[in-house]
């Protein structure tokens, strides 16, 4: 019996302690690769831009699953900022107090820059879902990373696609006029409008910038002061609810441009568009990074997204949903490749991040040393029967372009 | 420039101030009679606005046919608000009633956000999106049969002042509340009526504005503001310079819109009532203290 018996040594002793010490250690260690990233969510779920924040919201209450079926882990707080840039920075304060080791945002760019101040200070990694005003990543901040185009990005491609449009429809368009809300995102589209037009090589004279108040109970004057100039084309920037209330408008007073094109906004294509508006809602074109419906993720997405949101289409709420996806993507893989939630390693991870398969048509999403994600293209969508359709670039349409419009009579 | 666009902005301007003035008439009366400061004006005509959307979607009520059923449940609603509450407050420091109404003004958006969510109700209606056409001139029928139901509420509500018993009563109830106290004329019941009245008024401007624009919680904070405006610059307690101040600051907004920005209309709106304190602080056509 004593011969079984080992003889206690200083060796065996050494590695009994290593053996107790990594079998103490390795609930730990699995601890930290299976407990869930907790990410704020901070979106504006009420207040003029609730119906593109509720958007991003159903694409956050999906990405959870999503997220795990890829082998990442999450955990989402869900915070409203009631389309106001000061409740957007104090939630998010309270937010890191409670815990938050991520925070994902703001759908617009004013709510983001006051985040951004926050999650700076407090070293939290802030991953913008949508917000395209060039600051964000032209300030220094190193928590903050952008997988959305700037303004000047969105404007760029837009007007690329806007002569692409004009070759494809043989429009013979000499004027335009732009409109845009005087919003913090409006007035950053404003800037790279005025700065990229010059050179865009387009065949249209700009006669006009007009910014309205995206609040304003209706736009009867603003579309009065457009028809006395009588542009062939209307360029707009614009969200749901002004964008419904300028085609109203631009019915009553039977103005009807060639074409109506957004060189990279919202409100176009949003549900509320479309019921507002009725058969008056088609033919818009919209220039804008799109979900690519080719890609395994994005039908992993809106496999997702349909059986929990009977009553919304996955084809309207792709763009919202799938960056504020994306943007949790970008925060979940980090956290998988660091192995840990302290705000500097897992912000390292962020910049560092290369993910191939991802939901909106694109190269890689990666970051520049600013943050931003520089090579993310637009498409031309066009609505008909009240659904988006991809119109170009070719290889991915599913629509020719109609340009010029149809006319307003006959289609309510 | 195009004389005749011009002439449409001003048209425009007109016909949306008349609206304006409407709301902005109930503010008026309250105060004139009641002395006390409706904080949650804006607040009942987005209420006005949501029942007018209601009876809109679930009986298919043209709005300019719902006023009327709107514009008397808010007159029971208003008169039994300034019998059960307001009266309490009549008496006390302006600071109180403040509270008083301005908490009654979170109360009913937060309900409203509650109920409806923040997303902006349009009323698709038969003419929303037809015009007259006048030459080169287009004028919304929407609009234009929005002013003209708040032309005739109006017009009511200044011949019920004027020709009748009740009305005579409240105006000297207004002009002396002791006077009118020592001859017997019940003051609290008369400042209910006018409450009444006033909501009334509020009840028909918020179901004349569906028309033109869609119901939304997030209105309110705009109309009383824009109320506030109107009555400040027509005069306040004067019905006249209610609807004169809601079409100088309709016609002037237009203007402003379409001369220099549209997002600068507010600045301009805003510019005059500094300008009319200023220059004339009892208002348009209100009388000198």
């Amino acid at each position: 019996m004593t011969g079984i018996l080992m003889q206690p040594n200083r060796r065996r002793l050494l590695a009994g302690a290593v053996a107790s010490a990594a079998t103490l250690a390795a609930p730990a260690i699995g601890r930290a690769q299976s407990a869930a990233l907790k990410v704020a969510v901070v979106l504006p779920r009420s207040g003029y831009l609730a119906p593109a924040g509720q958007s991003c919201h159903r694409g956050a209450l999906i990405a959870p699953k999503v997220l795990a079926d890829h082998g990442y882990n999450v955990e989402l707080v869900h915070i409203d900022s009631e389309s106001n840039a000061d409740i957007a920075r104090t939630q998010t304060e309270r937010a890191i107090d409670d815990g938050a080791q991520a925070v994902v945002g703001a759908f617009d760019s004013g709510s983001s820059l006051a985040m951004a101040q926050v999650c700076e200070q407090r070293q939290v990694p802030l991953s913008v879902n949508i917000g395209a005003a060039p600051q964000l990543t032209e300030q220094g901040y190193k928590f903050l990373v952008r997988n959305f185009p700037t303004g000047g990005m969105l404007v760029s491609n837009g007007l690329s696609l806007i002569k692409s449009l004009l070759d494809v429809t043989k429009l013979d368009a000499r004027t335009a006029v732009f409109m845009h809300a005087n919003d913090t995102f409006g007035t950053a589209q404003r800037a790279a409008m005025d700065h990229l037009f010059p050179t865009a090589g387009l065949p249209f004279t700009l006669l006009d910038s007009i910014s309205y108040d995206p609040k304003a109970q209706d736009l009867s004057v603003e579309v009065t002061k457009v028809r006395s100039l009588n542009p062939d084309l209307l360029l707009v920037v614009t969200r749901a609810a002004d964008a419904i209330k300028l085609v109203r408008d631009m019915v009553r007073q039977r103005f009807e441009p060639k074409g109506i094109i957004s060189p990279g906004s919202p409100g176009l294509y949003d549900e509320e568009f479309y019921q507002a508006l009725g058969p008056l809602s088609d033919y818009m074109l919209y220039n804008l990074p799109w979900a690519n419906p080719k890609a395994q993720m994005t039908q992993a997405l809106e496999a997702a997204f349909t059986p929990a949101n009977p009553t919304f289409r996955f084809a309207v709420e792709c763009f919202n949903v799938g960056f504020t996806f994306e943007a949790l993507l970008v925060v979940a893989a980090a956290y998988k490749t660091a192995g840990s939630a302290t705000g500097v390693e897992l912000m390292q991870a962020v910049r560092e991040t290369k993910i191939a398969d991802h939901v909106m048509i694109g190269p890689p999403i990666q970051f520049d040393e600013k943050g931003q994600n520089v090579g993310i293209p637009s498409a031309a969508v066009q609505n008909r029967h009240k659904t988006p359709a991809v119109t170009l670039p070719v290889d991915v349409a599913t629509a020719m372009p109609v340009l010029p419009m149809p006319g307003w009579q006959g289609r309510t | 420039m195009n004389i005749a666009i011009v002439v449409n902005v001003v048209i425009e301007g007109v016909l949306t101030g008349l609206i304006y003035g409407l709301m902005a008439l109930g503010l008026s009366v309250i105060f004139g009679v009641v002395r006390v400061v409706n904080f949650a004006h804006g607040e009942f005509a987005v209420v006005a606005m949501y029942a007018a959307y209601l009876l809109f979607v679930n009986f298919g009520l043209d709005p300019i046919v719902s006023l009327f059923p709107i514009a008397a449940v808010f007159f029971f609603v208003g008169y039994a608000l300034q019998t059960v509450l307001i009266n309490r407050f009549v008496d006390r420091s302006e600071h109180e009633q403040f509270i008083l109404l301005v908490g009654l003004a979170i109360v009913i958006v937060n309900g409203l956000l509650m109920i409806f969510g923040p997303d902006a109700r349009p009323t698709n209606l038969p003419y929303s999106f037809d015009s007259y056409a006048i030459g080169p001139l287009f004028v919304d029928k929407a609009r234009v049969y929005a002013a003209v139901g708040a032309l005739v509420v109006a017009a009511a509500l200044f011949a019920f002042f004027r020709y009748t018993s009740i009305g005579t009563a409240i105006r000297a109830c207004a002009d002396n509340r002791t006077g009118a106290a020592v001859v017997g004329l019940n003051i609290k019941r008369l400042y209910a009526l006018t409450f009444g009245l006033g909501l009334a008024c509020v009840g028909a401007a918020g179901a004349l504005m569906v028309p033109i624009a869609d119901a939304s919680p997030l209105l309110s904070q705009a109309f009383t503001l824009l109320a506030f405006t109107i009555v400040i610059v027509g005069g306040l307690g004067s019905m006249a310079g209610a609807l004169i101040g809601g079409v100088v600051i309709g016609v002037s907004e237009a203007l402003a819109s379409f001369f220099m920005a549209p997002s600068m209309k507010s600045m301009v709106s805003f510019a005059l009532l500094v300008a009319v304190l200023v220059l004339r602080p009892q208002g348009l056509m209100g009388r000198r203290i």
